[in-house]
Formats: structure tokens, C-alpha cells, sequence
């Protein structure tokens, strides 16, 4: 029996779950809880989080949910030393662009602990952050970041495409005892789903083919694999056949489903909804450059945003998004391509 | 100046109060004794709710003379900025609300805070402003058109920050702190400070709210303006919220006492008093002038609306503050206190609505007639030489907007 509930309830359950399953798990951010002292409205946990996402678990765990100062160096700080004291802290950080305010904590120091002392250091810290395009927020509160986390070695970095995953991916990545990036699409918190009630978990490193087909293997990230599947769709009316494939995380990526899908289909589009430059999408697209050259019937095609910021005008953001035709086109240009 | 800092300064009395630190022994716990509409004995102010002028005390008395000066002309002048900029603040809600806007972080309450301070500087002066501050635009000439287009996405930042000697507005809480610090030393640099001349000795003010004020660069900017006695006025605006947090998830010590630690005096004002604002505003900018370094002053007033339009703050306040608030507000109280003094008659206060209601009906169609940007321009502005990807990017896309033209033929 199905059991729809949004991106958001599912991320709101696995923190519930874990929290009950691991008096460890704790949930540190701004705005957490929100609200202030007795009387309703106003009471904690009215609010929870500028969307709502952690609503709820206050009231619940009012000792382990923390409304912090705004102060993303000092509360992101303090999760990765609580997670090498033994806590499994589960911390948000509102929006993937105030990186700029604490990325040292993230890559010098959690990224590097359990390397620099020899294995003795174990950083378990999840940071929970919103990212993308798509609501009118401006080039400082809507970009696409975890190409820059993927890059650096001893994080972790995941990328839920749909309520399912989000729920199964965050409860691995509260049990993994990596530091990990988990990236949450803005534009997908109402997205509805089909989600379990209990708890599962989701490996890193393991894609999930979401289509199969054996023209043309299409890889996304994101949201951006709703739009590879409407592509999809529209492609199959046109007689060709999309495998599409989410990798669900970036950093341990599944290179192995997407070498095995590319032998078979000898087309690759890489559709990624980051600036171009150094994305997952090149990195992809080098990848299978290197070990299945041999296989590829056309030049690897990639679907990005452009190399500039992420514009504020309605008109211009909605050009900047990668769109489903430009998924189609990119398709096209693969499956027409002659020697 | 009421204390700033010399070698031969008395010490500095104690700040902390036993009520401050009985709370140290526990985490997070509301301090439930502090009412937070009450800014407490240490804040300056002149002008009560219903209008009456207060007495003198001990906190307002360094400033009476500034406010004694003024005229009836700059009683008229700054209710006349109290109202029109509550007035462009309402459209922009409006206009937010209608579609026409992205965005709009509303200022209603914070009208006196930011109007007293704006007044108080000088055309040289130079303003740092977060997102909030349309009253500070508004006394430095920005047209409220420009704050419009930012929010609709359409005019790159607004304005010239050189026009006005106000910066654009930064959105990521606290950067501007650090950008001011450094204009701020640049002045010492060009010898612009305690010349005693009127017209070249020049301050910077740097604007930000309660919660701005646990960043990194918010303290790291008070260390540096504290340590090269910058020509450099902090201006906290205290809403009581940042976003759904009340101040005191945000500090224990409020940040007009903390403001001795950095080596600099600090001063609390009623952010809903415009001439409190005014006189406490000026005098720190005379002494920052003058060469006599920082001073932080923190407006204690209210954020009466959202912390912008993506939020409901019905959700996580509780009401009976509003309606506390309601009876501070300062228009209401600047008005009052205008009629008791005779500075205007009720033909003026008309006269002003009248204004109002023009300048709404002139910025509303402003606002509706910005065009969209030229799909082109997304590539704009990335770089200062072209740049090859970017150039790549915009052939590709150039030639496929052609493609429509052509087709259309």
C-alpha cells in the first residue's frame, strides 16, 4: 500500500527516526525550532525552519534540537567537534551558499581530521543544506554547490532526487562516520513520493537506474532527474529509448552503472543543474571519456547551467535552469550525431 | 559624545548584572524576566509613545541639546521621511504580494531607527547598509524606484553607491560590517578625519540587526575598527527577531553593553523615537569625525511585519507583543508630539498623506513598467574582459534566440 508524503516530510521522518533509534543523533541549525518561550503561537517549534522541514522534532527532543545564534563558522564548527566527541550532530546550514561563511570548518578540518590523525579521529556529522535554482532567491541563496564538496577528499556528498531517496540516503548518511554533504533542491520540498514509515537505508556510491532503455544513457542529479524523465517521455514518442540513471550521491559516485549503461546504449548525456566549469557533469563525462571511449557512438553531451551567477530576474532564472528541451535537444544532437 | 575612550578615561563601570549571568549554569533558557519591548534605563530617549517630551535623565541628557536645536522645519522634514518611507515600504510589500516583486524585506516599525540615522549623516559620509535599510536609501537620495528594481530582479544592484554614498545592499548577514571597516580605515588613510573641517571630515556608518551581530565578521569588524580607531559608526537595529529567533538565542550581554569589550563606548537608543535616533546618531558621527573613533549604537524597536515575504510570522510570535509595539510606533508618536509643540498644523499632516499617496501611485507604476531584461544580458557582467566559455555560451544561445526571429519571418 503506497504512502505518499512530500521530500520534506520524508527528510523531517528520517531525522525523527534516528533521533528515537540513536540518543547520539542531535539537530543544530538556525531556525531550527524557531519561535520563543511559552504562550502559542510564538511557543518553540512552531515554526521549524524557514521550510519547515524540521517542524516537530522539538517538541519531541526539545534537549537535542538546537535553535543556534546566526553564526553558520561557529554552529558548523561546533557540530564537527561534537561529532568527533561521539555525537552524530545533524547540522543545517539554511542555504548551500553560506558555505562561504564556514567552508574552513568543513574542508580543513572535518574533511581532514581522520586522515591528519591517523585514523584515531571519526567525524560523523551530517550538514543538511538547500540548494538550487528556481525560487526567485537571487544569485546568493540559490546555487548548486556540491560540485565543490565532491572535489575535496574525506567528504561525502549526496544528492536526493525524490522523497524515497531522501529518506533512505539521510538515515545512511546520519549512520555513516564520514562527514557528509547533504544537498536538499529547494524546488523539491512538496514533491510527493511513495515513502516506507520505517527505517531504511540507501548505500552511497550505489546509482539507482531509473529508467531503463538502450539508446542513449542519460545521467542526472537532483531535480534535474524529474526533467530527464519527462525528456524521457517525450523522446520515447520519437522512438528513442532513454536509460536514465541518478547517482543519488557524487562522492562515492557509481561510475560502474553508468561505464555498464554507456557500453550498451553508446550515447552519454550528463544533465546537471551547476555551472559547467570542474561540475559532476565534466567529471562524468571524463570518466566514461577514459574507460568506455571505445563504446561511444557520439560525442558525450552535457546539460548545465551557464558559467554565470544565478540571475534574480523571473525571465532570466527561468532560462538559466537546465529545461527539460534542453535535455531533449541534447539527446537529439547524440542520437543524429554522424561519424 | 557621552564616553569615549581616552588613557585617562574613568574604568569602565560593570556592565554585567547578576541577571545577565544566573542563567550561564543552563543552556538555552528564555530569560523570562526580561520584557522585551522594555529597552531599560540605559536607553536614550525623548519622546514617549502618546508624544510627551521626557524628562531629562541620565541617559538622554548627553544629546538634549542636539534635540533642542532643531527646528520646527526639521520636525516637519523628518515626519515628512517618517511617512513617505512607510509608504514605499507598503508598496513594496504590496507589490511582492501582486507578483510584481521577487522579494520584499519589509521595514514597517524600524521607520524612526533608520530615518534618525540617515538624517544625521553628512553628504560626505558614507552608508553600509544590509537589506532592510529603505529609510537610510531614502534620506540619501536613493529613488525608491531603485530599491523596487532590485527586488524585481531587473537593474543589477540598484544603484551607483557613489552617487550616494550608499553601498548596495548586501543580503549574506553581516559582510557589509567588514566592507565598512575597511572604507572606514581607507578614510583615515586619505586624511579625512579630525581636520576639523566640516565638509572634507568624513564617518561611515555600517547598518545591520540583533542577529547580524553573532557573525564572525560582525566581531571581527568591531575589533578592527576598535584597533584602528575607525572613523566608523555601527548602527544595530534591534527588531527583537531574527527570523523566527528571539534575541536571546542570539546573546546574553545586548550588544550596546558588549561594545566596551571591543574598546569602544556603546549606546542604547529608542529605535522608535526619531529624534533619540537622530541626536545619538549625530553626536557619534561628530566624534567619529573628529577622530575619536568607533561607536556602536543599537535602535531598540520591532520588526512589525515578516522577516520577508517568504515568511509568516504568525507562526512563531506571539501577538501580544504587536499589540505592545502598536502603541510605540513612531509616526504615531512623532505626530503627537508635533501637535503638543505646535510644529505643524493638521493642514501639514494632510498635506503629507497627500504626498504619500503620490509618490505610492508613482513608484506602483514605475515598478509595472520596468521591462524584463533582454534575455541576452544573463551573460553581463560575470567578468570585466570577455571570457571564453561565457562568450561560447552566448553565441550558442544568440544564435538559437535568431533562429526564433528567423522562423517568425
Amino acid at each position: 500500500m503506497a504512502r505518499m508524503i512530500s521530500y520534506r516530510e520524508a527528510i523531517n521522518e528520517a531525522l525523527a527516526l534516528e533521533m528515537r533509534r540513536d540518543p547520539s543523533v542531535i539537530v543544530m541549525g538556525e531556525d531550527n525550532a524557531g519561535g520563543a518561550s511559552a504562550g502559542s503561537p510564538g511557543e518553540e517549534d512552531a515554526w521549524g525552519g524557514v521550510l519547515g522541514v524540521t517542524k516537530g522534532l522539538y517538541g519531541e527532543f526539545p534537549d537535542r534540537v538546537l535553535d543556534t545564534p546566526i553564526s553558520e563558522s561557529a554552529f558548523i564548527g561546533a557540530a564537527v567537534g561534537a561529532a568527533t566527541a561521539g555525537l552524530r550532530p545533524v547540522a543545517e546550514l539554511m542555504f548551500i551558499d553560506f558555505m562561504g561563511v564556514c567552508f574552513d570548518q568543513i574542508f580543513n578540518q572535518a574533511a581532514k581530521f581522520r586522515y591528519m590523525f591517523g585514523g584515531k579521529a571519526v567525524t560523523p556529522v551530517v550538514i543538511r543544506t538547500m540548494y538550487g535554482a528556481g525560487l526567485r532567491a537571487a544569485a546568493q541563496h540559490s546555487q548548486v554547490l556540491y560540485p565543490l564538496f565532491t572535489h575535496i577528499p574525506g567528504l561525502k556528498v549526496v544528492v536526493p532526487s525524490n522523497p524515497y531517496e531522501a529518506k533512505g540516503l539521510l538515515i545512511q548518511a546520519i549512520r555513516d562516520d564520514d562527514p557528509v554533504i547533504f544537498c536538499e533542491h529547494k524546488a523539491l520540498y512538496d514533491m510527493q513520493g511513495d515513502v516506507p514509515e520505517g527505517a531504511y537505508v540507501i548505500p552511497f556510491g550505489e546509482a539507482n537506474v531509473v529508467r531503463d532503455g538502450d539508446d542513449v544513457t542519460i545521467v542526472a542529479l537532483g531535480r534535474m532527474v524529474s526533467y530527464a524523465s519527462e525528456a524521457a517521455e517525450e523522446l520515447a514518442g520519437t522512438g528513442v529509448d532513454a536509460e536514465i540513471i541518478d547517482p543519488r550521491t557524487t562522492s562515492p559516485l557509481d561510475t560502474e552503472t553508468i561505464i555498464e549503461s554507456v557500453e550498451r546504449t553508446g550515447r552519454l548525456v550528463v544533465v546537471d543543474e551547476s555551472n559547467p566549469r570542474c561540475s559532476v557533469a565534466r567529471d562524468i563525462s571524463a570518466i566514461v571519456a577514459e574507460e568506455a571511449f571505445g563504446a561511444l557512438k557520439a560525442p558525450i553531451q552535457v546539460v548545465t547551467a551557464p558559467h554565470t551567477p544565478v540571475p534574480f530576474s523571473d525571465v532570466l532564472e527561468d532560462l538559466y535552469i537546465p529545461s527539460t528541451q534542453d535535455i531533449v535537444n541534447a539527446v537529439k544532437t547524440a542520437t543524429d550525431w554522424k561519424r | 559624545m557621552s564616553e569615549h575612550l581616552t588613557e585617562d578615561a574613568p574604568p569602565a563601570q560593570p556592565i554585567v548584572d547578576a541577571r545577565h549571568l544566573q542563567h550561564h549554569e543552563t543552556t538555552v533558557q528564555p530569560m523570562m524576566e526580561h520584557d522585551i519591548t522594555d529597552g531599560g534605563p540605559d536607553m536614550v530617549q525623548f519622546v514617549d509613545g502618546d508624544g510627551n517630551r521626557l524628562e531629562t535623565t541620565e541617559a538622554n541628557a548627553p544629546y538634549a541639546k542636539i534635540v533642542e536645536d532643531m527646528t520646527s522645519e526639521d520636525a516637519r522634514s523628518m515626519y515628512r521621511d517618517l511617512v513617505l518611507v512607510r509608504r514605499v515600504d507598503a508598496e513594496g510589500f504590496a507589490l511582492q504580494r501582486q507578483g510584481e516583486l521577487g522579494l520584499w524585506p519589509s521595514l514597517l516599525g524600524q521607520e524612526a531607527a533608520q530615518v534618525g540615522a540617515g538624517r544625521a549623516m553628512r553628504p560626505q559620509d558614507y552608508a553600509f547598509p544590509g537589506y532592510r535599510e529603505h529609510g537610510v536609501a531614502w534620506c540619501r537620495g536613493v529613488p525608491p524606484e531603485n530599491l523596487l528594481g532590485i527586488f524585481r530582479g531587473v537593474n543589477h544592484g540598484g544603484w551607483d553607491s557613489n552617487a550616494n554614498n550608499f553601498h548596495l545592499y548586501t543580503i549574506v548577514i553581516g559582510n557589509q560590517m567588514l566592507h565598512a571597516t575597511g572604507y572606514a580605515m581607507g578614510v583615515q588613510r586619505d586624511g579625512k578625519v579630525g581636520t576639523g573641517d566640516p565638509d572634507r571630515d568624513t564617518a561611515v556608518m555600517a547598518f545591520t540587526g540583533d542577529g547580524g551581530t553573532a557573525q564572525g565578521d560582525y566581531n571581527e569588524a568591531l575589533v578592527f575598527a576598535s584597533v584602528s580607531n575607525a572613523p566608523l559608526v555601527f548602527f544595530v537595529q534591534n527588531n527583537q527577531w531574527a527570523i523566527s529567533e528571539p534575541n536571546y538565542k542570539q546573546f546574553r550581554i545586548p550588544p550596546y553593553l558588549r561594545a566596551r569589550g571591543f574598546g569602544f563606548p556603546g549606546v542604547r537608543v529608542d529605535g522608535n523615537d526619531v529624534l533619540a535616533v537622530y541626536a545619538v546618531t549625530k553626536a557619534a558621527l561628530d566624534a567619529a569625525r573628529a577622530g575619536q573613533g568607533p561607536t556602536l549604537i543599537e535602535a531598540f524597536t520591532y520588526r512589525m511585519g515578516a522577516h520577508t515575504t517568504s515568511d509568516d510570522p504568525t507562526k512563531y510570535r506571539p501577538a501580544a507583543e504587536l499589540d505592545i509595539w502598536k502603541e510605540k510606533d513612531p509616526i504615531k508618536r512623532m505626530r503627537g508630539f508635533m501637535e503638543t509643540k505646535g510644529h505643524a498644523d493638521a493642514s501639514f499632516f494632510e498635506q503629507i498623506d497627500a504626498e504619500a499617496d503620490e509618490l505610492a501611485a508613482r513608484i506602483r507604476k514605475a515598478c509595472q513598467e520596468m521591462p524584463d531584461p533582454d534575455l541576452r544580458t544573463m551573460f553581463d557582467h560575470t567578468y570585466a574582459e570577455e571570457h571564453p566559455v561565457i562568450e561560447a555560451e552566448k553565441a550558442e544561445f544568440s544564435a538559437y534566440l535568431d533562429s526564433f526571429e528567423e522562423a517568425g519571418r
